[in-house]
C-alpha cells in the first residue's frame, strides 16, 4: 500500500526533531494510520513495546489508545535499534481512567530516537503518568515530546511527567517538550525535566571502593534507566524488557 | 606502609599542600589535624586519587608501590580506604549491591576469588552488627535519605566490609552525636587496630581521638606538617589552639 499521507515537516511540531531525510526514504512503505487499541471499560492492559528492526534503519511504530472509564493501559517502551526510531502514542482517557507509561531511549552513534505523546484527559478523575529515561552517546539525539490536554469539564484530572536524560558525550544531544493546554481549574497536572551527565562525585566514591570506571558507570545506568521500568508489575515482564535495555547499555559505551 | 616525601598537590591553579612528608608503618594510627584550608582533605583526595587533584612534585609509596601511578581503584584494591567527609549518594544502587560488586572487583584485581552472595551477606551482617546499623538500610541506595551521622557510620560498616590496609579517614567524627561518635570509634578500633593495619584520622576535635588513641599527631598548616608529636600534642592543640602551636 503506497502512503498518500504528505511527509511530515519540521513546521509541524510533533516532528520538530525527527530525522526527516530518514524518513523521506521509506515514507512509501510506513504502514498507513496508527494501531488502534481499546481497553474496555474497568479492565486492566499491560504492554511492552521494543521498537522493532526495520527497513534501511527507519522505524516507526504509532498507536491510538483508547482507555474506557475505569481502565488501566500501561504501556512500557524501549527504543533503541534504529537510526531513525520513533514512537507515537495518542491516548483519550474516559472518566476514571488511568495511563500509565514508562519509556527508555537509549542511543549513540548517529541515531535519533523518540517518543512522542498525546494523551487527552477528556472525561474528569482521570490519571496519567509518564516517565521517560534517556541515555545517549555519541552524535546520537533523543526526544521525548510529550503533550497533556485536559478538557474544559475533565476535573481532578492528575497527569505528570517526569523526564531525565544522561548524555554520555557533549556531543550527544537530548530533547524535552512537554507540552499541557489545560482548560479546567480544578486538576494536577506536574512535569520536570532534567538533562545531565553521570555525577562525576559518585563515580570517584565508587572507585575509592574499588569500582573500575566501567562496572560504576554501568551501575549508575541501571538504576537511573530502571525508573523507566519501575512501574511494571508483572516481574518476568519487566525483567524481559529490562535485560534487553541493559544489553542496548552495554553498548553504548 | 604509607611513605610521603616532599608532596606538593594543587587543585585547579592553586597549590594546597606544599612539600607534605609523612611515613605511617604498620600497627600505627596518625591523626592529622590543622586549621580550615590548611590541607587536609586535599591530602586525603590526593592519596585516593581524585580527578583534578593534580601532584606536582614529590612521591608516595604503599607498600613499596608507586601510590600515585595507580588509578583510583588501583589503589582501592591495593588496600587503601578513603573515609569521606561528605559519603556521596547514590541513587538506586543498593548499599549491598554497591558492596558487593566493590569487594569482589577487589578480591579479582588480587586474583582472589569474589565471594558469593551468601558469604557477603553474612559478612555485611557482622559489620553491620558492629556498627549498630540495620541490615534494612543496608538493602536502600547508598546514603540516600541517610542523616549525616548514618552516611558516616555507613563509611565505617564499608570499612568492615572491605578490611583494607590503610585507612585515611578524612572528618569521619564531624556530624555525629555522642553516641554515634563511641560506635564509630569503637568500629575504628575493631576493624583497624591490628599489628597489620594503619589509619591516618583527620579531625578537628580530640573528642575522637579520646575513644581511637593515636599513636602519633601532626599538626598541618599551610600544606606541610610543621610539628609532629605523640598524642599528648592534640590536648595541647585543644588547649591552646593552633596558632600557638604551629
Amino acid at each position: 500500500m503506497t502512503n498518500v499521507i504528505p511527509l511530515p515537516t519540521r513546521k509541524d511540531e510533533a516532528w520538530r526533531y525527527a530525522d526527516l531525510d530518514a524518513l523521506a526514504r521509506v515514507w512509501g512503505d510506513v504502514p498507513q494510520g496508527p494501531e488502534r487499541i481499546i481497553v474496555p471499560a474497568g479492565e486492566t492492559l499491560s504492554k511492552q513495546i521494543v521498537l522493532p528492526v526495520a527497513m534501511s534503519g527507519v522505524s516507526i511504530t504509532d498507536l491510538d489508545v483508547v482507555i474506557e472509564a475505569g481502565a488501566t493501559f500501561a504501556l512500557h517502551l524501549l527504543a533503541t535499534d534504529a537510526d531513525y526510531g520513533r514512537m507515537s502514542v495518542n491516548v483519550l482517557l474516559h472518566e476514571g481512567a488511568h495511563f500509565e507509561m514508562g519509556g527508555a531511549i537509549l542511543g549513540h552513534a548517529d541515531q535519533t530516537l523518540e517518543i512522542v505523546t498525546s494523551v487527552n484527559h477528556a472525561h474528569p478523575n482521570a490519571t496519567s503518568n509518564q516517565v521517560v529515561r534517556s541515555v545517549l552517546a555519541g552524535h546520537a539525539t533523543g526526544s521525548f515530546l510529550g503533550k497533556v490536554a485536559v478538557a474544559r469539564h475533565a476535573q481532578k484530572t492528575d497527569a505528570s511527567q517526569s523526564v531525565k536524560a544522561m548524555l554520555l558525550d557533549r556531543t550527544a544531544t537530548a530533547n524535552a517538550k512537554p507540552e499541557l493546554e489545560i482548560y479546567a481549574d480544578d486538576v494536577k497536572c506536574a512535569h520536570g525535566a532534567t538533562v545531565g551527565e553521570l555525577d562525576k562525585a559518585a563515580l570517584f566514591y565508587m572507585a575509592a571502593r574499588g569500582l573500575p570506571p566501567s562496572i560504576a558507570r554501568k551501575l549508575m545506568l541501571q538504576a537511573f534507566i530502571a525508573d523507566a521500568f519501575v512501574s511494571l508489575e508483572d516481574d518476568a515482564a519487566r525483567e524481559t524488557i529490562e535485560t534487553r535495555a541493559l544489553a542496548a547499555l552495554e553498548g553504548l559505551a | 606502609m604509607l611513605k610521603i616525601e616532599n608532596l606538593h598537590a594543587q587543585v585547579g591553579e592553586t597549590s594546597i599542600l606544599k612539600g607534605l612528608s609523612l611515613t605511617i608503618n604498620a600497627g600505627e594510627i596518625h591523626a592529622i589535624m590543622g586549621p580550615n584550608g590548611a590541607g587536609k582533605s586535599t591530602l586525603a583526595y590526593t592519596l585516593g586519587g581524585r580527578p583534578g587533584y593534580d601532584v606536582t612534585e614529590g612521591s608516595a609509596t604503599f607498600d613499596g608501590q608507586d601510590l600515585l601511578a595507580l588509578e583510583p581503584h588501583e589503589r582501592a584494591a591495593a588496600g587503601l580506604f578513603l573515609g569521606f567527609q561528605y559519603p556521596v549518594e547514590i541513587p538506586g544502587v543498593s548499599n549491598l549491591q554497591f558492596l558487593r560488586e566493590s569487594l569482589n572487583s577487589q578480591r579479582r584485581a588480587r586474583g582472589e576469588e569474589p565471594l558469593s552472595g551468601a558469604e557477603f551477606i553474612r559478612l555485611a551482617k557482622e559489620k553491620a552488627g558492629l556498627l549498630k546499623m540495620d541490615m534494612d538500610m543496608l538493602k536502600r541506595p547508598v546514603n540516600v535519605g541517610f542523616s549525616g551521622g548514618e552516611k558516616k557510620r555507613n563509611e565505617m560498616v564499608q570499612m568492615g566490609i572491605i578490611d583494607p590496609k590503610l585507612a585515611l579517614l578524612d572528618e569521619t567524627d564531624s556530624g555525629l552525636d555522642i553516641d554515634a561518635l563511641r560506635i564509630v570509634g569503637e568500629g575504628i578500633n575493631s576493624i583497624m587496630r591490628k599489628p597489620d593495619k594503619a589509619v591516618l584520622l583527620i579531625t578537628h576535635y580530640q573528642r575522637l581521638l579520646d575513644l581511637v588513641k593515636p599513636d602519633f599527631v601532626h599538626v598541618l598548616a599551610g600544606g606541610r606538617i610543621v610539628r609532629s608529636g605523640g598524642a599528648e600534642l592534640a590536648l595541647e592543640l585543644e588547649e591552646q589552639g593552633y596558632e600557638a602551636v604551629a
